[in-house]
């Protein structure tokens, strides 16, 4: 054991045990952030802001949920809504920041991709991103199960069904699953526990290793930018703060991450009090019922895009049924993400998409085609609808079948350094 | 030294083999803990009396809390051999009121005369056999006996069997 020394302080005491003073370096005031990034690179801090609402929520919900199917529903929308105090403050804020959670997932992912963040070094970055979108999807969908009512039920009841479709085991496992034959108070429970804690275990976790991983590699910049972090920090060390082209993130980085949240809090707090009912569905508000389904099962928005190409292919191709293509291509675009920077096949650049010219454009498609899935996905998959989604489908598909080609492409071009410029 | 060295292997295999062990029983009975609990298996058989039917009347009961349609077919439905049950001169679809796609509740159109699923517009004609959309097969048969005018839903009767030949 080293020598312990009679401490000077509290700070000193815990230093001489903990070495505080050494994780706050490393951690918070000599982590060096880039300087040229812009507003997009703050989603990271709120996505945590984010979360912990979500916890802190969720922990006020908990003491008043039961998870049983008999008094699941009125627990949700008696006890929590009518009795406690501020009961529908906590739902609420839980909804609405499920619900906003991920279309900051979405933003922080669109940024990934669209400044080249996911490769060169830094892909175990992106793959545990991506891994925390999975586990964030089932924590969703765990969670939208629990109130017990119509939507929730019926979500259930296709979400479980999908593993149906997995070769020979597929009936047998939907049952184990499900712990029942139908979506019962086994499935109830089994999900209870996964979204209050295993997965929130796995999240906090993953986390972790999200951000450890951006340690070596560093944080990306706008505009791709290669300096040495050694070079730059000790440069601002030295004094020469503005020469230097990294400030530290605490406190300097972070004043501009919490202006970003306290903007994004703002929104946050809008909704939660005067559009809370935007994440929640109408049908939700009835109670589950096994024996009859709502006319038009769709999830919330934030899986659209993803049901949308599991519905994509309506008929059957080459005598392949219709619902095993779907579930293939469903199968496809909840992977494809993870396999980003190995498909990328252009090493050198990290650039930002608007200097690689034919990347900009897969880009832009893409973003387009997930909106129109999306919204397609929301509307009754018949007439034309059916076949636009259809096209939307292929077109994602597609996208992603050309990006090793694209990008092999401009690797090669030597007309301009590359590709870029 | 070599001694030493092996000695240390054997350890190290024998404590990894009995970890495996270990964990290859935990797994079995993590396995077995998410299985349907025996109440749930137990599931009871249930009787339904035919005779009050109306031609062209759906039926919806529920058996193992799935739902099952039965349809009293009428003169103008066409008659499937391979699907329907005739007893005391009439004919009947029995089937297991879930879409075979992803498991939603398709709705009787007494209309057109098929069940139409909403959840991704699959249809299926008057015997169950899916015509239109996504559902990869029919409407499953439930096991069932015929008892007189009466219908026992749960138990293989040599009915079932004869629709159903290739059932393990």
């Amino acid at each position: 054991m080293a020598e312990i020394r009679k401490a000077t302080g509290f700070i000193d005491w815990l230093d001489q045990r903990l070495a505080v003073n050494k994780f706050i370096k490393v951690m918070m005031t000599e982590y060096w952030i880039p300087k040229n990034i812009n507003f997009l690179w703050a989603m990271g801090v709120v996505l945590m802001v984010l979360f912990m609402v979500l916890i802190v929520s969720g922990i006020f919900l908990l003491m008043y949920y039961k998870p049983d199917i008999k008094l699941a529903f009125d627990s949700v929308n008696y006890t929590i809504m009518q009795e406690v105090e501020y009961g529908w403050l906590w739902r609420h804020m839980h909804g609405v920041a499920a619900s906003a959670i991920f279309l900051v997932i979405y933003i922080h992912m669109f940024t990934g991709i669209y400044y080249g963040s996911y490769k060169k070094g830094r892909e175990v970055i992106w793959l545990t991103g991506m891994a925390l979108f999975g586990m964030f999807s089932a924590e969703a969908f765990s969670g939208y199960m629990l109130p017990w009512g119509q939507m929730s039920y019926w979500a259930a009841q296709v979400i479980t069904n999908l593993f149906g479709g997995i070769p020979v085991i597929g009936d047998a496992l939907v049952i184990w699953i499900r712990g029942d034959f139908l979506v019962a108070d086994a499935t109830l429970t089994r999900f209870f526990m996964l979204h209050v804690l295993l997965l929130p275990l796995v999240i906090l976790l993953l986390i972790a290793v999200h951000f450890y991983s951006l340690r070596m590699p560093h944080v990306n910049n706008q505009d791709s930018e290669e300096f040495d972090f050694d070079v730059e920090s000790k440069k601002y060390l030295d004094g020469k703060k503005v020469e230097s082209k990294v400030v530290p993130f605490w406190p300097v980085f972070l004043s501009k991450d919490f202006f970003v949240v306290g903007v994004a809090l703002t929104i946050f707090f809008y909704l939660v009090c005067f559009h809370f009912d935007f994440a929640m569905d109408p049908i939700n508000f009835e109670p589950a019922n096994n024996m009859k389904t709502p006319p038009h099962i769709y999830p919330e928005w934030y899986f659209l895009w993803s049901y949308e190409v599991l519905r994509g292919f309506f008929f059957d191709i080459a005598g392949v049924p219709a619902m095993k293509i779907g579930l293939a291509a469903f199968g496809f675009a909840n992977v494809i993400f993870m396999l980003l920077p190995f498909l990328d096949r252009n090493p050198m650049h990290t650039a930002p998409a608007h200097k690689r010219p034919a990347f900009f454009i897969w880009f832009w498609l893409l973003l387009i085609d997930m909106i129109v899935l999306t919204v397609y996905g929301k509307l009754p998959p018949t007439g034309n609808n059916a076949w636009v989604g259809f096209g939307a489908t292929i077109v994602f598909l597609a996208l992603f079948i050309l990006l090793p080609i694209i990008t092999k492409m401009e690797a090669n071009c030597k007309c301009n350094n590359g590709g870029c410029k | 030294m070599a001694v030493e060295q092996s000695r240390r292997d054997f350890i190290g295999m024998a404590f990894g083999g009995f970890a495996a062990a270990g964990g290859i029983i935990a797994l079995g009975a993590m396995k077995k803990t998410w299985d349907p609990l025996p109440s749930v298996q137990s599931a009871g058989f249930i009787t339904v009396d035919l005779s009050p039917m109306k031609e062209g009347e759906v039926q919806t009961i529920q058996w193992r809390g799935k739902p099952i349609f039965i349809l009293k077919k009428s003169a103008d439905m066409p008659k499937n051999e391979k699907r329907d049950i005739t007893t005391g001169g009439s004919t009947y679809a029995v089937m297991i009121g879930l879409c075979t796609h992803l498991g939603c509740i398709p709705t009787w159109m007494p209309a057109t005369k098929q069940f139409k699923c909403a959840c991704h517009g699959g249809e299926f004609d008057a015997s169950g056999i899916n015509t239109f959309g996504p559902p990869p097969r029919p409407m499953d048969i439930p096991p069932f006996k015929i008892d007189g005018a009466k219908l026992v839903l749960g138990e293989e009767g040599p009915e079932y069997k004869k629709l159903v030949p290739k059932k393990a």
